[in-house]
């Protein structure tokens, strides 16, 4: 295949599920089956055709990147020097092939299991057409050349999570949560929005390749590479908000409102990594301080979602912080330069925690089901407290479950092992370097919170005895069209996908395909060098890969002793802490402090702006008129009793002028039209030489 | 280029065509209501076609602005000509018409709101001939601003809007009606005559040399106004950064900010959209707004480019605050209209942050705006004419559920709103990016701050859809029936607009690009 032939190729593979949507939306209804079967045959489309361009890609062209561009549109006139134009355009490099091909596999997977999950749902016709219009967006924003459809589709995709978290807008959760979603990822989307603007400012294009040029070539933005670490930070603003990290985590948790495969699709594994994609494409205009800013961010994210984790018994809300967590990870991955690592987290990630989804929603649906037989609609299906005991109903659900928890702990022989020890090792060397270390001692606590959380759901949920044995009597299995891509999920959570050594990711295909780019901000700025680092994290991954096997471990004992073994009792672990036991149970607080000072505070300034404008502006213009009136009266006494008095008198004498002017009618409109005029002229004329 | 029809030019045409419909409507026997609305829509039909015609004709290469040689589909004849007047010299008003890049694109929105207008009036039924007559007058009056290129005929359009919005509002109005309809007026009125005295000192001031007898004549001619050198010597408004051109700089800055509106001169466009019928308020917002920036644009801009450039930052702050302002004050309502109204203010904000920048992004993105917002905001205020005609309540704690009970309308009212909080992929979003990014060039932080606007307006939006198409309906509102045919023809062309303008916005970017890049050089000539 030639190189040429890849950005038609990638514009089919974007626009398929664009015309799934546009097809279902007008005709969906009148289709065979609602039009699930389209849908779902455009992203398998996608996906193969992906598929086909990653192996072309990595195995025939594994250095090249190309684009494809057309100018949209071109402001200002040549005649006056300068014109901008503005391109869009595609961009595919390795970090494409291997994002688009993630995408379209668990979007693919995710339309599957909806078919069962979502039968019989009012709007079936209308979450597949949703699902098509995000995974266009989704793929947009992996395939873009510039900030600019970055945004134009960070920002479609931010809506197709609104309408698919208020899929069932008639519970009022449902539609808080979207519009909670929306808002909170526009405040990161504003502040992207300025980082473009900076940009842009300085470099009249929204390209990348022309940015990137601009900055190594030392031009910085207003001269100064303090707005040049502004400009990053802003622009990982967006980031902040869409990958859920702190302080704007709190959107995603409230997303579970969404049906589950929407969770384990855009929540989980493609939408919320948008983020983390983002900052790998920016990377080498990041300068050393926004990356450490980056790294914190990161790290603080994966600390206290991790604590938070802990403490719930809704299923989905476990895995809703755990992907926080794990988002966390990500970005402080690419914060400490662990470049590949960071990115390959993301990968790993997208395969372990959509299956971990797709298995709640795999639970949740026999759950459902068994429920709605007993005629029990008090129950809540999603709580763990109701479950227990589900292993041996769900045979499929709990081994893949299992498989998916042991990745997500970063056990070894897993994906998530590789990944997760790459950027432990990445901190680690990066705090011997920079110092920062609190950043690896972050990293290694919440490894093992990790595998204590996962483990948590995973006795809570499927070991042990059930309740109320009665109660779930009628549990089944989830249907073939359910667990088949569990179970490809599952294979996928394996290292050998990505590395054939299992310890180390370094020798694998992954880490050759995807190397941490050159940074191009001024040398002064630039964090610590690809190869330097690389040294450094040779050095220390044996100690890494101790430690996070050692938490890990601990992780997953004490999990053990808490919640199977019960040697030591849960609710007293929790009153021996309970200042951190019920700051964690209230997420920190976080919710309750942004409802009482932005919510409240915003809609209580609206108020009282709009008492400002109704009494204080509107007042201000009635009072006027009042005065106005006012004084009309009194000059309707002075003109009944003096002016009209004076007027009889002259009205004699105007009856005689009157007769005189008369004369200059001459019965043109024309001429009546000059004398108005010029009776203010005259006016004017006579107040000028006042 | 020539486009005449029985000797008279396109725009004396579409100009004149509404007051032809209004006779015809008068003349109709008074019961005969079906045929004074097919009047109308015909009427405008026509205009539609007509402003079609000058898409097509119109030549995208052209600067316009103050070169008279560059307008298109020009008529010019003298019309009132006086010699020798005591003081002054020969007097001379011209008929004068014509189009550049900044005037066809707002001819094409007019047209087009104004038949959207016609269909959405069909359920008028108190003094139907009235009422059209005074709408068809009002469409020429709008038309005639747009394509005026002689002050005192722009004056004479300007105040020809003034009565029949007066009426329409006065008596098809809503229960405040009255108020609303004199603080209109008087609002309006105000302007009107600030806006008179500069033209008369304009006039005064300004005197250009007959080629032909080496005469010197005063004009009110807009392009000679333009011109510096036509200044007459120690006349009240000659020179450059004079005091006197500052006053009538801001003289006309308060005429026209008043129409934008802009804070603080916008509480007239609260009431007058509450009270106002829905086709009016349609017609208000999608148009009648647009003239206070056009007038900016084709009179203060290029006449006082000092002045212009000496006030850009305080046109900058008072965009600011109207964008800021008027999202919070739209956040506290409870009422729909009233909602959408402050919505307006805060994006008509945006069109003023945009030219205030004085480069070709901003100006650009804040005349798309103007384009944009009409037609964004004729949904909505049709969006909320639909659920008001079938509940008679416009209160946002009144409904609820309307999603499952009219999803056709939940449709184009979701898309009209999407496209009001700048989603990308819809004509909103277009324009508040460049305006956006031509404001930050010239004012870094002013546009930081203007850019929380759009987390305000995603809020108050996303609060509305919630609290009026979401959740369950209640019990009365079960069975409201879902959009008419009727209905359906006045939001599929607009929404049509706003998703092919928001995904290749080429078309109409090209036809204004040209001339707002003169306009820029024109105003910026004097700082580079």
């Amino acid at each position: 295949m030639e190189l040429q032939t890849f950005i038609p190729l990638a514009l089919l593979i974007l626009l398929l599920p664009l015309a799934g949507f546009v097809t279902l939306i007008f005709a969906g209804k009148k289709l065979p089956r609602k039009g699930d079967w389209l849908a779902t045959a455009v992203i398998s489309m996608s996906f193969l055709l992906s598929l086909t361009l990653l192996i072309v890609k990595l195995g025939w062209y594994p250095d090249e990147s190309i684009t494809g561009s057309f100018n949209w549109l071109v402001l200002g006139d040549a005649m006056f020097g300068s014109t901008l134009a503005i391109e869009l355009g595609i961009l595919i490099d390795n970090l494409t092939v291997v994002m688009i091909t993630v995408v379209t596999l668990v979007s693919t997977l995710v339309h599957f299991f909806s078919i069962g999950y979502m039968e019989g749902d009012v709007r079936y016709t209308r979450y597949f057409a949703y699902l098509g219009l995000f995974s266009f967006s989704m793929l947009g924003i992996v395939l873009t050349h510039n900030l600019l459809m970055m945004y134009i589709f960070w920002e479609l995709v931010g809506i197709c999570s609104y309408l698919l978290i208020g899929h069932w807008y008639e519970k009022k959760s449902a539609s808080n949560a979207a519009n909670k979603a929306f808002i909170v990822n526009r405040v990161g989307d504003a502040g992207m929005f300025i980082g473009i603007m900076i940009l842009f400012t300085n470099f009249s294009t929204f390209t990348f390749e022309t940015i990137f040029e601009s900055i190594s070539a030392g031009i910085l933005p207003f001269g100064s590479t303090g707005w040049l670490t502004a400009a990053g930070i802003l622009i990982f603003c967006g980031a902040v908000g869409k990958s859920a990290q702190f302080p704007l985590q709190i959107w995603l948790p409230d997303a579970m409102e969404g049906p589950t495969p929407i969770s384990a699709l855009i929540h989980a594994a493609t939408m919320v990594a948008a983020g983390v994609f983002l900052v790998a494409r920016i990377f080498p205009i990041l300068t050393a301080d926004a990356l450490m800013v980056i790294a914190y961010i990161g790290a603080i994210t994966a600390l206290i979602a991790a604590t938070v984790a802990i403490t719930q018994y809704d299923f989905k809300k476990v895995l809703a912080y755990s992907t926080i967590s794990q988002l966390g990870y990500m970005i402080l991955g690419l914060g400490v330069g662990a470049y590949a690592a960071g990115f390959m987290h993301l990968v790993t990630h997208a395969a372990f925690k959509a299956g971990l989804f797709l298995a709640a929603g795999s639970v949740i649906y026999a759950m459902h089901h068994a429920l709605h037989k007993r005629e029990d609609h008090h129950t809540d299906a999603q709580d763990i407290r109701n479950m227990g005991g589900l292993k041996s109903k769900m045979p499929v659900t709990y081994w893949t479950f299992v498989i998916f928890t042991l990745a997500i702990s970063g056990i070894p022989l897993t994906s998530g092992f590789l990944s997760k020890d790459e950027i432990l090792a990445g901190t680690l060397a990066y705090s011997s370097l920079n110092g920062h270390y609190l950043l690896p001692l972050i990293g290694f606590i919440a490894a093992g919170l990790t595998a204590f959380y996962m483990f948590r759901l995973l006795i809570l949920a499927f070991h042990g005895n059930h309740a109320n044995t009665s109660r779930l009597a009628d549990l089944r299995e989830s249907p073939k069209v359910m667990t088949i891509p569990l179970m490809v999920l599952a294979g996928l959570s394996f290292f050998i996908f990505y590395s054939f050594n299992p310890f180390g990711a370094a020798s694998g295909w992954f880490f050759a395909a995807i190397e941490r780019p050159m940074s191009l901000v001024p040398e002064l700025m630039q964090p610590t060098g690809a190869v330097l680092f690389h040294e450094t994290v040779q050095g220390v991954h044996g100690i890494a890969m101790f430690i996070s096997i050692l938490v890990a471990g601990a992780g997953i004992l004490g999990a053990f002793l808490v919640y199977s073994w019960k040697k030591i009792s849960a609710d007293q672990l929790a009153s021996y802490m309970s200042v951190l036991y019920r700051g964690a149970v209230d997420k920190w607080y976080f919710d309750a402090i942004y409802n009482r000072v932005f919510v409240d505070g915003t809609i209580r300034l609206a108020r009282i702006l709009r008492w400002f404008d109704e009494r204080v502006i509107d007042g201000l213009v009635n009072g006027t008129a009042v005065v106005a009136r006012k004084l009309s009266q009194g000059g309707r006494w002075f003109d009944t009793y003096i002016v009209d008095g004076l007027i009889n008198g002259i009205a004699e004498i105007t009856d005689r002028a009157g007769n005189m002017l008369g004369k200059l009618q001459t019965g043109k409109v024309q001429t009546y039209l000059v004398y108005i005029v010029f009776s203010f002229i005259v006016l004017f004329v006579l107040y000028l030489q006042i | 280029m020539e486009f005449q029809l029985f000797g008279i030019g396109i725009l004396s045409w579409i100009v004149f065509i509404p007051i032809v419909g209004m006779l015809i409507v008068l003349l109709l026997p008074d019961k005969k209501h079906d045929a004074m609305r097919w009047t109308a829509v015909v009427v405008t039909g026509i205009q539609v076609l007509l402003a079609a015609v000058l898409f097509r004709g119109f030549d995208r290469s052209m600067l316009g602005i103050n070169e008279a040689e560059s307008f298109q589909f020009i008529e010019k004849f003298n019309w009132i000509t006086v010699e020798s007047v005591p003081w002054v010299g020969k007097i001379e008003i011209t008929y004068f018409l014509g189009i550049d890049g900044l005037s066809v694109i707002m001819v094409i929105l007019t047209a087009l709101i104004s038949l959207i207008g016609v269909i959405s009036s069909w359920n008028i039924t108190k003094m139907v001939k009235g009422y059209f007559a005074l709408y068809l007058l009002l469409v020429t009056g709008m038309m005639g601003v747009f394509v005026s290129l002689d002050f005192f005929l722009f004056f004479i359009f300007w105040e020809v809007m003034l009565l029949p919005m007066y009426f329409l509002i006065g008596i098809w109005g809503g229960p405040r009606r009255q108020y609303a309809a004199i603080k209109f007026f008087l609002y309006t009125f105000v302007g009107g005559v600030l806006m008179m005295l500069v033209m008369l000192a304009l006039y005064f001031s300004v005197a250009y040399t007959d080629p032909a007898t080496g005469n010197s004549i005063h004009t009110f001619n807009l392009l000679h106004m333009m011109n510096p050198e036509n200044f007459v010597a120690g006349s009240l408004l000659a020179g450059i950064d004079t005091t006197w051109r500052y006053v009538a700089w801001l003289a006309l800055f308060i005429n026209f900010a008043i129409k934008i509106p802009i804070f603080p001169f916008h509480t007239w466009l609260p009431d007058a959209h509450v009270e106002a019928p829905t086709p009016i308020s349609v017609i208000l917002a999608g148009v009648l707004l647009k003239l206070g920036a056009y007038g900016l644009l084709r009179i203060s801009f290029p006449i006082f480019p000092d002045a212009t450039v000496y006030f850009a930052y305080m046109m900058a702050v008072l965009g600011m605050i109207s964008i800021i302002y008027g999202a919070f004050c739209a956040m506290a309502q409870d009422d729909f209209k009233k909602l959408i109204a402050y919505s307006s203010v805060s994006h008509m904000g945006i069109v003023v942050l945009g030219i205030a920048a004085l480069n070709t992004q901003g100006m650009v993105g804040g005349v798309f705006q103007m384009f944009n917002h009409g037609i964004i905001t004729a949904v909505l205020f049709l969006v909320v004419g639909v659920i008001y005609d079938r509940t008679k309540k416009r209160g946002l704690y009144d409904f609820g559920g309307i999603a499952n009970v009219m999803p056709r309308y939940m449709g184009v009212a979701v898309i009209g709103m999407f496209a009001a909080l700048g989603l990308p992929g819809l004509n909103g979003f277009v324009s508040e990016l460049f305006s956006f990014l031509g404001a930050f060039e010239s004012y870094r932080w002013l546009t930081i701050i203007s850019v929380s606007g759009i987390i305000l307006t995603a809020a108050y939006i996303l609060w509305t859809i919630q609290r009026v198409f979401l959740g369950e309906a209640p019990p009365q509102f079960e069975s409201l029936p879902d959009l008419s045919l009727r209905e359906k023809f006045s939001f599929i062309p607009l929404i049509i607009l706003i998703i092919l303008l928001g995904i290749y916005p080429a078309p109409a970017v090209e036809l204004m690009n040209t001339s707002l890049s003169q306009l820029v050089e024109l105003v910026t000539i004097g700082i580079n």
